[in-house]
């Protein structure tokens, strides 16, 4: 852990698989580790929050393992953090899809289940983001595909960064001060999710500078 | 919009891109990374890697090669081919896969699709059916298209959806390798009735099956190998033709 210096950490509480994003940060040209505890993140330059399944489930595990109250301090402290679909709908207060169970609460805001009637859902595919605007989306335009796989969409107070549509409209991408997040998977999204990752890379060095 | 999307399958045996493929400029044509990275380039929406050596070695073995090819990749990668148990799936998504697909297995014990659906949620879990006219419906066969099941294809799907699948691979025996087309109806009627993405497969020849697939047969995505891999087809000259075609496609 004490090699964790600047480097980002890509946060492994059990919610799956970590390999895909590991693998686009290195495309990116990121200095990335899995981090498997809360003191790993005590010197970090990064954080990215990934994340698939359910919002109860995951905020349970960041809760047992201390990881909560470690990415708090850290988004405290202005370190960069990436939220990545379900990483990005933690990062609110609460969730229609666990009710009760209590998020990461860094950014203000909503979850509720898409309404997407007459549609098949999850959401799953490639979609357009439009509206786009921010650090973390530099360079990206609106009309460019991203790869989604969602059943709840966020609604932000103040901090939508892209918005999409499927059913409804919902932010595909939040922003406020160095807390990102993208409801697609930026990993999995070619060209211009590899954008995305690089310009988070770029805002974690220019922080760190 | 949601686009509807393009899907080489690379056949693999033995870690190798089997039935040919004739790419220029590919340094390795057998190499699944070089062609499923090639193929990306081209503007793929997704690969479906379909490894036929997996039923007799095992799916732990085929995880290196899927391995190499996600480690490639920045679009998803769905994995197919001898997967009949929990843990083979694990190691295959593990290995950097983003979906797993299952036939046999699925039909042999369909509880699996539960299972895979609890464990890694319903998105990682493709149920491929194939399936054979007969009369006014549609068998389902299994073993790669050898062995005829007691189960039409239209109710194995609905009865897979409500299992977990998140998405139907439907390929039909009768079209495939013949070019002549998708089989549109069955495709249509899977469609009408699944809340789940279904993908298309077998019978591709030229553009305009496409276009079928995605307007007649409602279909989310189309599977093709030997179009692609024979460049009779060229990815990113299919997706301006189904634009112009009224088709939302990534460009």
């Amino acid at each position: 852990m004490n090699n964790a210096k600047g480097k980002t950490a890509v946060i492994d509480y059990g919610a799956g698989n970590l390999h895909s994003v590991m693998c686009a940060l290195r495309r990116a040209g990121a200095d990335a580790f899995v981090a498997e505890s809360p003191s790993e993140l005590c010197d970090c330059g990064g954080i990215i929050l990934p994340g698939v399944g359910a919002f109860g489930y995951a905020m349970r595990s960041l809760r047992d393992s201390g990881f909560d109250i470690a990415i708090k301090g850290a988004a405290k402290r202005g370190v960069p953090l990436l939220g990545i679909c379900l990483g990005m709908q933690i990062l609110f207060s609460e969730s229609e899809e666990s009710p009760g169970e209590e998020g990461l609460n860094i950014l203000p805001g909503k979850v509720t289940l898409l309404k997407a009637e007459g549609l098949k859902t999850p959401h799953m595919g490639w979609t357009d983001i439009f509206d786009c605007g921010g650090r973390l989306l530099q360079g990206v335009n609106s009309g460019e595909f991203m790869y989604f796989v969602h059943s709840f969409g966020v609604h932000s107070e103040g901090c939508r960064a892209a918005a999409a549509q499927y059913g409804e409209i919902f932010d595909a991408a939040a922003e406020r001060g160095n807390v990102f997040a993208t409801q697609f998977h930026p990993e999995k999204s070619g060209e211009s999710g590899a954008k995305i990752l690089r310009n988070f890379m770029r805002i974690c060095e220019e922080e760190n500078a | 919009m949601t686009a509807k999307r393009i899907i080489p399958c690379l056949d693999v045996k033995d870690g190798r891109v089997v039935k040919g493929v004739n790419f220029v400029n590919l340094t390795d044509a057998g190499n699944p990374a070089c062609v499923a990275e090639a193929y990306q380039k081209a503007g793929a929406d997704e690969i479906v890697f379909l490894d036929i050596t997996a039923s007799v070695r095992g799916a732990e073995t085929v995880a290196h090669t899927v391995s190499a090819v996600a480690e490639r990749l920045s679009i998803p990668l769905s994995v197919g081919g001898g997967i009949r148990t929990e843990s083979d799936a694990t190691a295959i998504l593990r290995a950097g896969a983003d979906k797993v697909s299952v036939n046999t297995a699925a039909i042999r014990d369909p509880s699996l699709i539960n299972r895979l659906a609890d464990k890694f949620g319903r998105q990682c879990v493709v149920v491929a059916i194939d399936a054979k006219k007969q009369g006014e419906r549609y068998r389902v066969y299994s073993q790669g298209g050898r062995r005829e099941e007691e189960l039409d294809a239209l109710e194995w799907a609905k009865e897979a959806e409500m299992r977990g699948a998140g998405e139907i691979l439907l390929t039909s025996i009768d079209r495939d390798g013949t070019n002549k087309g998708y089989e549109c109806e069955l495709t249509r009627a899977v469609s009408a009735s699944a809340k789940i993405p279904v993908i298309v497969s077998g019978g591709a020849g030229n553009m305009s099956h496409f276009a079928q697939a995605f307007t007649f047969a409602q279909a989310d995505a189309a599977l093709a190998a030997s179009v692609f891999h024979y460049h009779k087809i060229d990815i990113g000259e299919l997706k301006k033709y189904l634009r112009d075609n009224g088709v939302c496609v990534r460009i």
